[in-house]
C-alpha cells in the first residue's frame, strides 16, 4: 500500500500535467527521496527529534571522552567515601556526583552516560537483524507462495501465538543459564551466539521480525502481478534477480517506514530484558538494569531510578516522533497529525 | 457454520502441536546449557548428575524426549511412568517440585484481577480520547493529544511503575493516597484488593490506552473519507449520528480484534512487568522468580500456557467474528 502510493506520488507530476502540455507551466521533477525529504523537514518536532538522536550517537561513541573532559568518574569506579556515612545508603546529586551515586557508590552519570552505548548498539543491531530476517522471509513467501508460503507464514503464526515478552526473557535466561549456574557451556546453538549482547540481540530480532515479514508478503503478493516483473521474467531474469533487483527496490519505503517503527520498540524492549536481569552483563550499565537497581531504593534514592529512566524516554520519544513523520512523509495523504 | 467451527478446531489443534514443537525446540535444543547439571545444582556430583539425566530422560534421544513431553502435554489421562495429574502435564518446578500447571492455576486471579481492571480503565480512556481527537482533528486538542500519548507509548512501564508509586503510594509516596507495593498481598477482602490494585491498573493501562487512542484516532479519520459517510452527511443526518453510527462502528471493529489478542497476550504473562513492580503474585511475577532461580520447566510451562491461552482467545475471536460477518466463513 505505501510502495504503490510512494509510487504514484512519483508519477503524478507526469500524468497530472496531461492538461497543462504546452502551457508555460512546468512542474519541476523531483526525486522522491527529495519529495520525502521535503514533507518530513515540514515536521519540526521531528527535525528536533533526528538532532537529538544524532547529538545521542555521538554521546555514545565519545562516551569515555565525555565522561573525563566533564571529570567524572569512570562508570564502574566505585566511590565508597560518598555513600552516607551512617547507613551507606546511596547519596543525591551533589558536586562530585552529578546525578548522586547507586548503592555501589557508582556515579550515576556517567552510568546513564554510557547506557547510550547499549541501548543504541541493541536498538540498530536489533532492528536491523529484524528487518532483514522479515524482508527475506517476506520476499520469498510473496514471491513463491505455495508450499514456501505456507510453512513461512504458518511459522510467524506460531511465533505470534507465543507470548513474546516471556519466550525472550525465557529464551534469553536459557542462553545465560549455563554461566551463571554452572551448567556445562553457555550460548545457544552451541556456543554459535555467547552471552551478553550477542543473546539480548539474538532473542529480539528472533521475536521481532514477524510483522516486517508480514507486511512485506503482502506488498510482493501484488507486486508480482505488475508489468515490470513480467517483463523482467519475458527477458529471461532469474527468480533471485527479480526478487532481488526488481521487487526488493520497490520495497525501500515500507521497509524504512516499518523499521523506523520497531526501533522504539526495540529500545523498550532492551530496557524491559534488563529490568528483568537478562539483560548484558552487569559490568556494562544499561538504562534497564540500572532501573532494575535502583527498584530496592527507589523511595528513598529517587535519583538512581529518575535520570535513566528520563534518558530512556527522551529517546525512545525521539525516535518515535522520527517514525511517525517518516509514515507521514510517505503517506501524504493519510497524516496523522 | 459448523464447517467453518470445525475447520477453525482443527486448525487450532494443529496449532497449538506446532507451538509445543517451537517451544520444546526453543528451550531444549537452542541453549547449550545442561538441564541435568541446572538441576542438580551447585554441588552435585558425577553419578548424581547421571542419575538425574536418566530421570529426566534426557539421556534419550531429542525425538524420544519430544514425544514425551508431547504425551504429557496433550493425552487426557495419567500416563503410567509420570506423575502427571491429568492433561496438560508441563513438568515440575527444578527448586520447588511442584506442578507447573496448579502454580500457574494459583496465580491465575491476580493476574486476570490486574488484566481485567486495566481494560476498563485504557478502553473508557481511548475511546473518547480517539474520538474526539478525530473529529478535532489537527486543533490544538489533539495535537496536545497525540503528544502526551506519544510519551506514555514512549516510557517503559515498569519506570512508569516506579514513578506512580514514588508520587502516590501510601507507604513512600510524596502524595500517599492510594495503596503500594505488595498491597494485594495483604489485602482480605475484594474491594481491598480492588484498592491494591489501581496504581498497577493505571500504570499497565496507560501505554495501551495511548495506542488505542491513536488507532482509533486514525482509523476513523480513515472512515471519514469514506463515500457512505458522505452520503450519511448529504442526506442531512446530524453529526452525531453520522460519528456516533457510521463512523464510529466500522472504525471500531479492528479495535476489538486488537483488544482480544492484548488481552490474551496479557493474560499470558506479559504482564510481568507490572507484576514485578508492584509485586503482584500473578504469572509474570512467577515467570520472574523462575529465571532469577534458573528453573526452566517453570518458564517454559508459563510459556506454552501462555501460548494456548492465545490460541484458544484467537479462535474465540474467529468463531464470533464469523458469526457477525457471513463472508468471513466462506474465505
Amino acid at each position: 500500500m505505501e510502495a504503490s502510493q510512494f509510487r504514484e506520488e512519483r508519477e503524478a507530476p507526469v500524468g497530472g500535467s496531461a492538461e497543462l502540455v504546452g502551457s508555460d507551466f512546468v512542474v519541476p521533477l523531483r526525486s522522491p527521496w527529495r519529495l520525502f525529504w521535503d514533507r518530513f523537514r515540514e515536521d519540526r518536532l521531528a527535525l528536533l527529534s533526528l538532532a537529538f538522536i544524532g547529538l545521542l550517537v555521538l554521546v555514545a561513541i565519545l562516551a569515555p571522552a565525555i565522561v573525563s573532559i566533564l571529570g567524572a568518574p569512570d562508570p564502574n569506579a566505585r566511590d565508597t567515601a560518598a555513600l552516607d556515612p551512617l547507613f551507606a545508603t546511596p547519596t543525591g546529586p551533589s558536586a562530585d556526583h552529578w546525578f548522586g551515586i547507586d548503592q555501589l557508590g557508582r556515579d550515576v552519570f556517567s552510568r546513564t552516560v554510557y547506557g547510550a552505548r547499549v541501548s543504541l548498539v541493541v536498538a540498530f543491531a536489533a532492528t536491523a537483524l529484524a528487518t532483514v530476517f522479515g524482508v527475506v522471509a517476506g520476499l520469498l513467501a510473496g514471491y513463491y507462495r505455495g508450499w514456501t508460503d505456507t510453512v513461512i507464514s504458518r511459522f510467524v503464526d506460531v511465533l505470534l501465538a507465543i507470548p513474546y515478552l516471556l519466550l525472550a526473557t525465557g529464551l534469553a535466561a536459557a542462553c545465560t543459564l549455563g554461566q551463571t549456574s554452572g551448567g556445562g557451556g553457555a550460548g545457544c546453538l552451541g556456543g554459535l551466539i555467547e552471552p551478553g549482547l550477542g543473546v539480548v540481540i539474538f532473542v529480539i530480532a528472533f521475536t521481532s521480525w514477524t510483522y516486517m515479514a508480514r507486511i512485506v508478503r503482502g506488498q510482493v503478493l501484488s507486486l508480482r502481478e505488475k508489468e515490470f516483473v513480467e517483463a523482467a521474467r519475458s527477458m529471461g531474469a532469474s527468480d533471485m534477480r527479480i526478487v532481488f533487483r526488481e521487487l526488493l527496490p520497490n520495497l525501500t519505503a515500507p521497509i524504512i517506514v516499518y523499521a523506523s517503527i520497531l526501533i522504539p520498540q526495540v529500545i523498550l524492549y532492551e530496557a524491559a530484558l534488563s529490568f528483568l536481569g537478562v539483560g548484558v552483563g552487569s559490568d556494562t550499565p544499561s538504562w534497564g538494569q540500572m532501573i532494575s537497581e535502583a527498584t530496592p531504593v527507589f523511595a528513598d534514592a529517587w535519583w538512581y531510578m529518575l535520570f535513566p529512566g528520563l534518558a530512556l524516554v527522551f529517546t525512545v520519544l525521539a525516535f518515535n516522533f522520527v517514525g511517525d513523520a517518516m509514515q507521514d512523509a510517505l503517506n501524504p495523504r493519510k497524516r496523522r497529525s | 457454520m459448523a464447517r467453518y467451527i470445525v475447520r477453525r478446531l482443527i486448525w487450532a489443534l494443529l496449532m497449538l502441536i506446532a507451538v509445543s514443537g517451537v517451544v520444546f525446540i526453543l528451550f531444549y535444543v537452542f541453549p547449550s546449557a545442561d538441564p541435568a547439571q541446572l538441576r542438580a545444582g551447585r554441588q552435585a556430583n558425577e553419578d548424581q548428575i547421571e542419575a538425574i539425566r536418566e530421570s529426566l530422560g534426557l539421556d534419550k534421544s531429542v525425538l524420544e524426549q519430544f514425544w514425551i513431553y508431547l504425551k504429557g502435554v496433550f493425552t487426557p489421562l495419567d500416563l503410567p511412568g509420570t506423575d502427571s495429574t491429568g492433561p496438560l502435564y508441563l513438568g515440575h518446578s527444578y527448586q520447588s517440585n511442584a506442578d507447573v500447571k496448579d502454580v500457574i492455576v494459583s496465580d491465575l486471579p491476580a493476574t486476570a484481577l490486574l488484566v481485567f481492571g486495566a481494560v476498563i480503565i485504557w478502553m473508557a480512556v481511548a475511546i473518547p480520547t480517539g474520538i474526539i481527537s478525530a473529529i478535532r482533528q489537527r486543533s490544538l486538542l489533539d495535537r496536545s493529544t497525540m503528544i502526551t500519548t506519544l510519551v506514555f507509548i514512549s516510557a517503559p512501564v515498569f519506570w512508569l511503575g516506579l514513578v506512580a508509586l514514588y508520587l502516590f503510594a501510601q507507604d513512600v509516596g510524596v502524595i500517599p493516597v492510594f495503596p503500594g507495593i505488595g498491597s494485594y498481598a495483604t489485602a482480605d477482602t475484594f474491594l481491598s484488593k480492588c484498592a491494591s490494585m489501581i496504581l498497577p491498573w493505571l500504570v499497565l493501562a496507560a501505554a495501551t490506552a495511548a495506542i488505542y487512542a491513536r488507532y482509533l484516532r486514525s482509523q476513523m479519520i480513515d472512515v471519514m473519507q469514506e463515500d457512505y459517510i458522505r452520503t450519511a452527511r448529504a442526506k442531512g443526518l446530524p453529526e452525531k449520528r453520522v460519528i456516533g453510527k457510521h463512523v464510529l462502528r466500522s472504525a471500531i471493529t479492528p479495535i476489538v480484534t486488537l483488544l482480544g489478542l492484548d488481552v490474551a497476550v496479557l493474560l499470558a504473562g506479559n504482564a510481568i512487568l507490572t507484576e514485578t513492580v508492584f509485586n503482584i503474585p500473578g504469572i509474570g511475577a512467577e515467570t520472574f522468580n523462575a529465571i532469577k532461580r534458573s528453573d526452566l520447566p517453570m518458564i517454559q510451562g508459563i510459556t506454552l500456557f501462555g501460548a494456548f491461552f492465545i490460541v484458544t482467545l484467537n479462535l474465540v475471536v474467529d468463531i464470533v467474528y464469523a458469526y457477525l460477518d457471513p463472508r468471513v466463513r466462506y474465505e
